[in-house]
């Protein structure tokens, strides 16, 4: 049963269909694959160029050769860049940035002791997607093409949708107040175009197309992995009855989902609205009971 | 609280491994300012004023009605300064009420005020003018219809996002904030009415410091990890304060039935409390935000232990 009848909060669903594009052309989304991905930024610099993102201030973080840090206002692609040691029991957290030995540390010589990890990360365009939900003006809206975009003639500057966002990808831009992310090229779909960062990704690490045959490509490509002796290859954001209920960007990983930065297992926190309602109609009433009850016996 | 009860609380939740990608954030930190924070005292303030208002007028209370409506009045202009101020575009601070989305707690909470702050606000010029005196009654009584929901809504504002302080914590947080809403309207209408027109004030004041107090006790017990940055660092601080404030003004309350100073002090220690625990949350969430680990951890368990939140 749908907690809200003009909103997608927890049922699995198209949610262009659900949000009244009645002839909606099929979902489309990125497959972003990360074991093609080489770090080039290739994807950043053609989403800043073609969606005027100012880009800000790139400083080096120290950590690793990422320089962009986090998706936000400013950075509506973001290539993480994780070095890891691997050792006889698999890959070591997160290290330091350092110049690699390519024989082993003991003098050995023999098997690479370290790995470079690189994936590019994108607004997810939720099918349950809470800054969409969240959102007090009805800036932020579903397309036709299932994604999210933020109308930022409408858009007040609330800062609600930034915290709701379970994967942190939306954030307000310093100086101008309001929420900006990934728009999924909206403009270039409209004219039949793929978006910017696909355009321009010299690896297809980016792939953009149909929902439906990116999840098979997709299924196809872990599968060959495994088969390749890559067990840990993993899909990310797929899977329709996750707690977003799939997203249109999701990702082939090679660690855990939170070597990556993104959440392990994220749910959209409208998922808990209705019982959060109750429970505040609860204690509305407690406090119009306490109220009365103070009042009692007190009349002169 | 004392420390020991601390210290084996803290046991509970062990230090468990999480992998982050180089400890940087996983969810965004609010962008809110300490606006929010203020407006969630001062939202408090008005609700509670309002509902001892209309309380008073029910029970020919004048001086308390007269109180309970100027104090709502002007927590009401401080709510609405903050509420526009806190916006990265204030000019379209009316695009609030564009639409009416039931998912969004900000658009009903707008909605809500839409509704209160001209009652409220009538209410209060018509106390003050001496003119349109069954009008202005009949506002106070919406005002105070509409206080509960005032009060206990901006907890879901809260609770409604990824922030694992304020999520894990949407079942205590309305309670805890009618709770901090009654303490503080208490307190100020102790400070402004005299000892004799204000046995509903102490019984109100008591009720909604016993109830913050039980709602951050439950919160403690029963949100897991989250409940860790309620303990540390400035939410920690605010959290020991808010305790001791709110503790203390409710002592003071129940003796101050004769005494105009002790009553003033209690209500002064209910409004520090109240603001105490309102800045408290605020800084817990930041805090939450900040730290991938509360994150992470709660999301690796859930896969670990083959549980993953699923649709449907």
């Amino acid at each position: 049963m749908k907690a809200f009848p003009d909103s997608s909060v927890f049922d699995p669903l198209d949610p262009a269909t659900e949000s009244g594009h009645l002839d909606a052309p099929p979902r489309v989304g990125f497959f972003t694959d990360t074991s093609l991905c080489i770090g080039c930024k290739a994807c950043e610099v053609a989403c800043n160029e073609w969606n005027e993102v100012p880009g800000g201030d790139r400083r080096l973080l120290g950590s690793s050769y990422d320089n962009t840090g986090a998706l936000g206002a400013n950075a509506w692609r973001h290539v993480v860049f994780i070095e890891q040691r691997v050792t006889t029991e698999g890959p070591s957290e997160p290290v330091e940035p350092a110049f690699p030995s390519l024989s082993g540390t003991d003098g050995g010589g023999g098997g690479i002791d370290f790995r470079w990890l690189m994936s590019s990360d994108v607004c997810k365009h939720c099918t349950h997607a809470a800054c969409l939900d969240v959102c007090p003006t009805g800036s932020l809206f579903r397309t036709k093409f299932g994604t999210v975009v933020v109308q930022d003639d409408i858009c007040n500057g609330c800062g609600y949708c930034i915290p709701a966002c379970p994967y942190g990808v939306i954030d307000q831009r310093e100086g101008d107040g309001r929420a900006w992310k990934c728009t999924l090229c909206y403009d270039r779909l409209e004219a039949d175009l793929e978006p910017a960062c696909a355009k321009a990704c010299p690896t297809d690490s980016i792939q953009f197309g149909e929902l439906d045959d990116l999840r098979a490509r997709a299924a196809a490509r872990v599968e060959h992995l495994h088969d390749a002796g890559i067990g840990q290859a993993l899909l990310y954001g797929e899977d329709p009855e996750d707690g977003v209920g799939g997203s249109a960007a999701f990702f082939l990983l090679l660690d855990r989902p939170e070597v990556y930065g993104l959440p392990p297992d994220p749910v959209v926190t409208t998922r808990d609205l209705p019982a959060m309602w109750r429970r505040a109609g609860a204690a509305a009433a407690t406090m119009a009971v306490g109220t009365v009850i103070a009042f009692l016996g007190h009349r002169r | 609280m004392t420390g020991r009860r601390q210290r084996a609380e803290q046991a509970m939740v062990p230090d468990a491994e999480f992998t982050s990608y180089y400890g940087r954030p996983v969810v965004k930190k609010p962008v809110w300012k300490w606006d929010i924070a203020a407006y969630f005292f001062t939202g408090g303030l008005m609700a509670g004023s309002s509902l001892l208002a209309a309380g008073a007028d029910l029970t020919g209370n004048r001086r308390l009605r007269r109180a309970g409506r100027l104090s709502a009045a002007a927590s009401l202009g401080a709510s609405t300064f903050f509420l526009i101020h806190d916006l990265g575009r204030p000019g379209r601070f009316a695009n609030m009420l564009r639409v009416l989305k039931p998912t969004s707690p900000m658009s009903v909470g707008s909605w809500i005020l839409a509704g209160y702050g001209p009652a409220a606000g009538f209410a209060a010029a018509s106390e003050v003018s001496g003119r349109a005196a069954r009008l202005g009654r009949a506002a106070g009584f919406v005002a105070g219809a509409m206080a509960p929901p005032i009060a206990s809504y901006t907890a879901v504002l809260a609770a409604d996002t990824a922030v694992p302080a304020w999520h894990d914590a949407y079942r205590q947080l309305p309670f805890l904030f009618v709770g901090s809403a009654a303490a503080a309207s208490g307190g100020l209408a102790m400070v402004l009415v005299p000892p004799g027109d204000a046995a509903p004030v102490r019984r109100l004041a008591l009720f909604g410091a016993a109830a913050d107090l039980a709602a951050a006790a439950s919160m403690e017990r029963s949100i897991g990890l989250s409940a860790e940055p309620y303990r540390e660092g400035t939410a920690g601080t605010l959290s020991r304060w808010a305790r001791r404030l709110t503790a203390a003004g409710a002592l003071g309350a129940t003796m101050s039935r004769r005494s105009r100073p002790v009553a003033v002090a209690s209500g002064l220690a209910l409004l520090g409390g109240s603001m105490c625990t309102r800045f408290a949350v605020f800084h817990a969430g930041l805090q939450s935000a900040a730290d991938p680990k509360y994150t992470v951890i709660p999301q690796r368990r859930r896969i670990d232990a083959g549980r993953p939140i699923q649709a449907g």
